[in-house]
């Protein structure tokens, strides 16, 4: 299979996977999951194929169709993309057996729905991860705001359709009122909107214009939640709890500030735009954002919703690394969205089993349940570390990198900003942690419970190994971001 | 062949034209349907015919009974004529093809022959607006395309369809009225009927004040029947009570198709012969498209009746045709063009699902069609990519003329920075009347037991899916009607001076 075989395929695949879930769908529940988990597993190994060689130094491009005269519809694949495609492609196959468990023990309705959708979405997200131009990413990003849509809207109550109205009125708003607007005028300006290494903006931006392009571009990809338009996150935990630590933790918020990071690198240009003076807001927005949505999750009840905040600050992260312009600063950027992908995921896994072994959903009902649970708890420790950042986490690397990137610019308010938020990352974990662990059940449950059942307890197992496995083995993924920035001052 | 070949322009009139009289006199049941099918059928083919010829680089320019051109009627086929054949044949076509139960259960069977009839000489005056090349004859296909679609809007079952086809009667009668009166004045000062010939002889013309007058009646007069905001109200209740596939089948192409003459006449006739014609041209109708945009949508944003909303967004879409022609540029008229397609192609298939979910549903307001993506998850799957295209999401055909529209509005530099916006806007607007729907029917659970248990013909479902596949297909590979487009857009344009 050539690369670019791969490439058209790592797209088309989960959709004929869609199709053979909705079809097995009339069949059985277990041909049904199975077909999930021959899709999740072909594609991994579809996007992994085309590893080799783009550590090598190969870019791998296709071009499908012209759209419109000067403006294609291509794929190219370049390190930041083949990393997001390898993570989700990946996490989808261990995602997928923890919502097998999931929605069984639950009882979910429409889980066929639930399952084409899934795949819809991932066929979106490999768009987005290997798109070759920007018209390409938005097609994709937009596709990938209407597939999540009915996962969001999943259990159909009124408080859900409105929750999920919140979801796609923000995410099609900003992606249709500032994000196309920001396509249009790059092709106006540029002539093309090619990812190209060093940028192709250089020269024909100039002045204030480069501050407000910039803007139009991140708060347009509202997936990447900087506030202002971050509102669309806790909206979206009404969604089942495998849809909200895939697409909501993993491929849909890593889309937002993947395409944000590849905005800077390849259309911008990080000279271009360090030299910029007014684009300078964009780390003040991101560090506000990171401070602010900490701030707000030390006051969330529920866990899911507190969750939400602390993505919502760790995207600011990745975008506020970005933002720096330096070298290793974009290196952290791409190395924290795998980072952040594992921890988060697993503790989102770990919110999930418990609501599935105790129907608990809210912070001070998990007294004690670390006895009860005690390998959901264990993996839920774990991701909390590695949101603070403590070795022997992967939060530790990408943290220890981004502080680095700071420390080249002396940038002094990433590094207030990074050292405030792990302060309050501590407090509003630790005390989840504490309580689950050392603290006594107010109450015995109604009907005594054990872990959720074992395809989750699994999943959320190998994605906490994953988490500290990154801290040890990342020398691959640093390999490959490297030759993002390889031309950089 | 090749002899028929060269007169395919007055074919694509006569066809549907001698059969119209031939299907009154069919009265075993289903034979009306299908002969008009057949005539459409081949009016179509004719069309595509015609459209190779022009993308080969020709106009086709027909004499009839061969007396030159400004003496005798001249027909013609640019690229711009060639591109509303396709869009009035076509959605002529699927409305028939995919409507013959629908057509059935709602036009009483006694009158049938007659409604095909009507259908027809609908689809010959339509055409025939198109290809005629001198001022008269546009008006005389005008009247029979006008009186026949009065016939067809008020052909249903539905009642208040009368009342709403009294106001349309009238406001078409004082718009072709007013066109006539244009006409005559120019023909008074020029004494031709031919456009072309209009064109070299205006300025001729020493006092340039009747055609001043002339082109204001004009405009006006056509502006009334494309329903260009204000003087869109016949419109919303025309579609609303008319038999289902008529409003596809109208709502596809008939306001198009004054768009078209009002298009032709103004840059081949008063653009280049009246002096700062062009910034008139621009300043009345650009306030107009844009109010058509905002408050068509605005409206559509909370109509609760289904057809009427989409009635409304008609307006909005109608404006958006007109901002593109109000740039009066390569960029802007191309991208009106286009959305004269692609506008078609997303409201006919819009239009044809709602005749499918009115063979199911009680009603058609919102509170009736709730749960209805259960029972008809094809139809509703349809529909919403149609609706997608209306909002102009990338990878629909709606997103082109978007894209085209921007583009243009951005080539005016700051000054078109608000046209971006409201264009923007309005796309929110969209995306808000068009979830609704989707809400409704998605989420909410059934209020009524269907009424009918009848399905939807499978007929339908195909014809409905075949336009809403046209929409993904001419959003990714848009190379035909941009191609006609942005030639008809130069043509237009190399009458100015």
């Amino acid at each position: 299979m050539s690369p670019q075989d791969a490439i058209l395929l790592a797209v088309l695949l989960p959709l004929a996977g869609a199709a053979a879930i909705a079809l097995a769908g009339r069949v059985g529940a277990n041909l049904r999951e199975a077909a999930t988990l021959v899709t999740a597993g072909g594609l991994a190994a579809t996007v992994w194929s085309l590893l080799p060689a783009v550590m090598a130094g190969e870019r791998p491009a296709v071009a499908v169709t012209e759209l419109l005269p000067g403006v294609a519809i291509a794929f190219r694949v370049e390190p930041l993309g083949m990393l997001f495609a390898a993570l989700a492609s990946g996490l989808w196959i261990v995602n997928s057996l923890y919502s097998i468990g999931y929605m069984r023990g639950n009882n979910e309705q429409n889980q066929t729905r639930f399952y084409v959708m899934f795949a819809v979405s991932l066929a979106a997200t490999m768009g987005v991860a290997f798109a070759g131009n920007l018209i390409t990413l938005f097609l994709f990003y937009e596709m990938l705001t209407l597939s999540t849509y009915p996962l969001v809207a999943h259990k159909g109550d009124a408080n859900t359709v409105r929750s999920a109205r919140v979801y796609l009125g923000v995410l099609l708003t900003t992606s249709i009122g500032l994000f196309l607007p920001a396509v249009i005028w790059t092709y106006a300006v540029a002539g093309s909107g090619d990812f190209v290494p060093g940028g192709l903006l250089a020269g024909k931006v100039e002045g204030p214009a480069i501050g407000l392009l910039l803007g139009l571009f991140v708060f347009g990809i509202g997936k990447a939640a900087v506030m202002p338009v971050h509102r669309w996150l806790p909206a979206a935990m009404v969604a089942p709890t495998p849809v909200s630590a895939l697409l909501h933790a993993v491929a849909v918020v890593k889309a937002g500030v993947f395409t944000i990071t590849k905005v800077i690198v390849y259309i911008f240009g990080v000279d271009f735009l360090f030299a910029a003076p007014s684009s300078d807001w964009l780390l003040y927005a991101a560090a506000f954002t990171i401070i602010a949505a900490s701030a707000v999750a030390l006051r969330q009840q529920n866990l899911k919703r507190l969750l939400a905040y602390s993505t919502i600050a760790q995207l600011s992260y990745v975008v506020m690394a970005a933002a720096i312009l330096k070298p290793l600063a974009e290196i952290g950027a791409a190395i924290h969205m795998v980072a952040h992908a594992f921890g988060k995921i697993t503790l989102f896994f770990a919110a999930g089993a418990i609501y599935v072994a105790a129907k608990k959903t809210e912070i001070g009902q998990l007294r004690g349940i670390g006895r009860r649970m005690p390998i959901t708890m264990t993996a839920f420790t774990i991701g909390a570390l590695s949101m603070i950042g403590v070795p022997p986490t992967g939060g530790f690397v990408s943290k220890w990198y981004i502080l680095a990137g700071a420390f080249q610019d002396d940038n002094y308010v990433a590094l207030a900003t990074i050292i405030l938020s792990t302060v309050l990352n501590a407090a509003y974990f630790l005390p989840i942690v504490y309580m689950a662990w050392f603290m006594r059940e107010e109450q015995a449950p109604a009907k005594a419970h054990g872990e959720a059942p074992w395809p989750a307890v699994l999943a959320l197992a190998i994605t906490a190994f994953l988490t500290i496995a990154f801290f040890f083995f990342n020398g691959a993924t640093l390999d490959l971001e490297r030759q993002v920035v390889e031309n950089l001052s | 062949m090749n002899a028929l070949a060269q007169h395919l322009p007055a074919l694509q009139v006569v066809v549907p034209m001698l059969v119209a009289p031939l299907v009154v006199l069919l009265r075993p049941r289903g034979l009306a349907w299908a002969a008009c099918t057949a005539a459409s059928l081949l009016a179509f083919a004719i069309a595509v015919q015609l459209v190779q010829v022009v993308l080969d680089g020709d106009t086709a320019n027909y004499l009839m009974g061969s007396w030159p051109a400004p003496y005798g009627i001249e027909l013609e086929i640019d690229p711009l004529s060639a591109l509303l054949l396709l869009i009035v044949t076509g959605a002529s076509v699927l409305a028939l093809v995919g409507g013959r139960e629908n057509l059935d259960r709602q036009i009483e069977v006694g009158r049938q022959p007659y409604f095909y009839a009507a259908w027809l000489l609908a689809l010959a005056g339509l055409s025939g607006i198109v290809v005629a090349a001198d001022a008269f004859n546009v008006f005389v296909f005008m009247e029979i395309s006008s009186l026949a679609s009065y016939v067809l809007i008020a052909g249903g079952p539905d009642r208040r369809a009368l009342p709403s086809v009294f106001k349309y009667l009238i406001m078409g009668t004082i718009g072709a009225t007013f066109y006539l009166i244009g006409v005559g004045l120019i023909y008074m000062m020029t004494g031709t009927l031919n456009l072309a010939d209009m064109e070299l002889r205006i300025h001729e013309v020493a006092d340039q004040r009747p055609i001043l007058a002339a082109a204001g009646f004009i405009t006006v007069g056509l502006a009334l029947k494309a329903a260009i905001f204000p003087l869109h109200v016949w419109l919303p209740n025309a579609y609303t009570y008319a038999p289902h596939m008529v409003t596809a089948f109208l709502a596809a192409c008939s306001t198009k198709v004054s768009l078209y003459v009002l298009l032709r006449f103004d840059f081949f006739v008063f653009q280049g012969n009246l002096a700062g014609h062009a910034f008139q041209f621009a300043v009345y109708l650009m306030p107009l498209a844009i109010l058509g945009i905002l408050v068509g949508s605005a409206v559509a944003m909370f109509e609760r009746n289904l057809k009427r909303l989409l009635a409304f967004s008609s307006v909005a879409q109608i404006g958006y045709i007109m901002l593109g022609a109000s740039l009066v540029t390569v960029a802007g008229l191309t991208a009106g063009i286009v959305h004269i397609f692609n506008h078609a192609l997303a409201k006919g298939a819009l239009f044809l699902a709602v005749a499918a979910f009115a063979t199911v549903a009680a009603g058609l307001r919102l509170d009736d069609l709730r749960g209805i993506a259960r029972r008809m998850p094809w139809t509703f799957a349809a529909f919403v990519v149609a609706g997608l295209s209306l909002i102009g999401i990338p990878g629909t055909a709606g997103f082109v003329s978007k894209w085209y529209l921007i583009s243009a509005a951005m080539e005016f530099g700051t000054l078109g920075l608000p046209l971006v916006a409201i264009i923007l806007v309005s796309s929110l607007m969209a995306v808000v009347y068009v979830w609704r729907i989707v809400e409704a029917a998605c989420f909410a659970s059934p209020t009524a037991e269907p009424t009918s248990g009848a399905g939807v013909s499978p007929a339908l479902v195909a014809v409905l899916w075949l336009a809403a596949t046209a929409n993904i297909v001419f959003g990714l590979a848009p190379g035909l009607p941009l191609a006609l487009s942005a030639e008809a857009a130069t043509e237009l344009l190399d009458h100015l001076p």
